[in-house]
């Protein structure tokens, strides 16, 4: 038995709008299957998974804490992937975001101004452009790969922030303990809502995905990172530079990255510890291509994605395995999304043997 | 064995998951196809490596479970990419996600526990050289295969007509079919060997460089093997140089830490790295250069018309 595809003559809008769906139902069959191996019943354990986190209203807030750097990092990541420039340092952006952000909350600790939280923002998001800038310097003047150094680079800002929280950023009163002070009241992201901790990062993430596909769909800009995406040579015709394109769309994804670490830190944690992500700036990856790299989409994704972490959570309380499930889970998910996208562009059949397909083919 | 030649032998060990990995990947590449899945299929590699050997007692059976372990893997990858045409980075970066996620969960209930060193192996009379005879002959088997791996891979490439036809599948993958190569068979079988060096570096990894389970223990070195191939320019022999230079560069900033030199051990740790952004800077900035090294069809799909 072989899989053959056969181009379709255009790209089928059922299965562009389907597939994203199709990947959620197999990855949550295979999730089935993969706890009834781990000694679970596949239902009870799916339903705590998926399905009890959304049934409290805190825990609706943690939903839409964990998916506001998502989907603020997969919406700039869109724009990246859109243009053809694989910037996988989000994880990093994110970090420096953060770290940048935090200067100013840490370093004048006595300064409190309704100032603060907009600069506090905006250094987040210079810290993750800057910090992005590097990939992008490098792939546009000198021709180097930018999956592999924005990728480097994300260990080399997790090592940075490391050592800032051990060394000079440590909280002088902490005990030792290797994290920075608390931020002043006016240094942290207040609530949106009376009823839980969400707080204005999610605004944020909505905002910008809403922009970003206005952008895409309404602008000249939209239309050269498409084009540009698909066929450089067609956009060079069209007066458009590749050269920039590098430059804009890592900025762009980059400082979305920075706003995204900048707010998680000062509206959830209200300071610095060695570690602040569970890997938003990796799985935003997955939310990105799950959301079909379409803004509206990925505001989509980020939700369900963010109910994967708070799924993992859930199931090691309730049914006792291992949060590690979540990130099988995320795997699993973008596998099956890349997958699905096969339908969108061909027409795949099963064949049973080499003379089915000579036939089929003398029958037309 | 003296100061010298304890450090150049832990070089040597620090080198070998590079080298094996970025080897793998090396003809994957030169068949056309890019898998940066490899820190997948390498912790994978790792951590059934570790499962099988406290399971089944010898190492050795670890290894044939992390060759394993990186070979299912890297067929995933390649159903995805070869079969359904699916786009090759993300799909890389699905089996990095999925491999490590997967090997958390596996290695779970290994944490903490005592591993099994893979023992090395004098080789008689070649072992009873000085300096050479202790660095090069009486090391552990994974060695021993990086070498041959080594000069079968530079044979096959390059002496071989099966070599020369997978070279042509990587440089015009539709001239090759139209000379009747099977390109996807030739681009499976480069990919099912790509995962097999990486399960067997990552294999190296959790039995001799570090006998134990840690999770994420591959700390990126399946990213700086594929930085190796670049900087290779996708010719065997580079890869070893390459790769040793490297094995250099995290051994020095380890023995830096231990003497407490004054800088942070973060930036020390973080060496590595940035060795490999300026590495690859070098390498590639002149944009003519890396045009003719690179396989023209590296990272392009391919459908075959009936």
């Amino acid at each position: 038995m072989r899989i053959e595809l056969e181009k379709r003559a255009k790209a089928s809008a059922l299965f562009s709008i389907l597939s994203p769906f199709i990947a959620l139902a197999l990855t949550i069959l295979f999730g089935g299957v993969m706890f009834a191996l781990l000694g679970k019943n596949p239902v009870t354990a799916l339903y705590s998974f998926f399905v009890e986190p959304l049934s409290e209203v805190w825990s609706l807030h943690e939903l839409a804490i964990k998916a506001a750097p998502l989907i603020l990092i997969g919406v700039g990541l869109s724009v990246c992937f859109r243009s053809n420039n694989w910037n996988i340092g989000a994880e990093g952006q994110f970090i420096m975001g953060a770290i940048a952000g935090s200067a100013l909350p840490v370093l004048f600790y006595d300064w409190q101004s309704p100032l603060l939280l907009p600069l506090m923002m905006l250094l987040g998001m210079i810290g993750g452009a800057l910090f992005a800038a590097i990939p992008a310097f490098l792939k546009a003047h000198m021709n180097t790969n930018e999956i592999l150094t924005s990728l480097m680079l994300v260990y080399v800002a997790q090592l940075f922030l490391d050592w800032l929280v051990r060394g000079p950023w440590r909280n002088p009163q902490g005990m030792n303990f290797p994290e920075t002070r608390t931020f002043g009241a006016d240094a942290v992201l207040p609530e949106m809502l009376a009823s839980g901790r969400m707080h204005w990062g999610f605004a944020f993430a909505i905002v910008a995905a809403v922009l970003v596909w206005f952008m895409m769909r309404y602008t000249l800009k939209g239309f050269e990172i498409t084009v540009l995406g698909q066929s450089e040579r067609a956009g060079r015709f069209a007066g458009f530079s590749s050269r920039k394109m590098i430059w804009f769309s890592m900025l762009f994804s980059g400082a979305l990255a920075g706003l995204a670490g900048i707010s998680e830190v000062s509206g959830a944690m209200q300071q610095l510890r060695p570690v602040i992500s569970p890997g938003y700036g990796f799985t935003a990856i997955i939310v990105a291509f799950l959301g079909r790299l379409n803004p509206l989409g990925i505001a989509a994704a980020g939700l369900v994605l963010a109910l994967t972490y708070l799924g993992g959570e859930a199931a090691q309380l309730s049914i006792g395995v291992s949060d590690k499930v979540t990130r099988v889970f995320q795997g699993l998910l973008l596998f099956f999304v890349l997958s699905c996208d096969a339908l969108i562009h061909y027409r795949v059949r099963l064949v049973w043997d080499r003379f089915a397909a000579v036939k089929t083919e003398e029958a037309h | 064995m003296g100061i010298v030649e304890a450090i150049l032998f832990s070089v040597i060990t620090a080198a070998t998951p590079l080298v094996l990995a970025a080897l793998g990947e090396l003809v994957a590449e030169r068949s056309g196809v890019l898998n940066l899945g490899v820190e997948g299929m390498m912790i994978m590699g790792a951590v059934c490596a570790f499962a099988a050997t406290q399971l089944i007692g010898s190492p050795y059976a670890g290894i044939l479970a992390g060759i394993a372990a990186g070979a299912v893997f890297s067929l995933l990858f390649g159903f995805l990419t070869l079969t359904l045409v699916a786009n090759q980075v993300a799909t890389g970066l699905a089996l990095t996600l999925l491999g490590l996620g997967v090997s958390g969960m596996l290695g779970e209930s290994f944490l903490g526990m005592q591993g099994i060193k893979l023992q090395p192996i004098a080789i008689p009379l070649l072992s009873k050289i000085p300096v050479v005879g202790p660095l090069l002959f009486r090391q552990d088997a994974i060695f021993y295969a990086s070498v041959a791996i080594l000069v079968g891979v530079h044979l096959f490439l390059f002496k071989s007509r099966a070599g020369l036809k997978l070279r042509a599948v990587g440089d015009s993958h539709s001239s090759a079919h139209a000379l009747g190569v099977n390109v996807i068979r030739t681009r499976y079988l480069a990919v099912l060997f790509g995962g097999a060096c990486a399960g067997l570096a990552g294999a190296q990894l959790s039995l001799v460089y570090t006998p134990q389970w840690v999770e994420n223990m591959s700390a990126g070195r399946g990213w700086i093997a594929l930085a190796l191939v670049v900087f290779a320019s996708w010719r065997p022999w580079r890869v070893v140089a390459g790769g040793y230079l490297f094995g250099a560069v995290s051994i020095s900033q380890l023995h830096a830490q231990a003497f407490g030199i004054g800088i942070p051990s973060q930036f020390l740790t973080a060496l590595p790295y940035i060795a490999t952004i300026v590495v690859l800077i070098l390498i590639s900035h002149n944009r003519r250069m890396t045009l003719i090294n690179t396989p023209a069809s590296l990272g392009k799909p391919f459908v075959p018309d009936r």
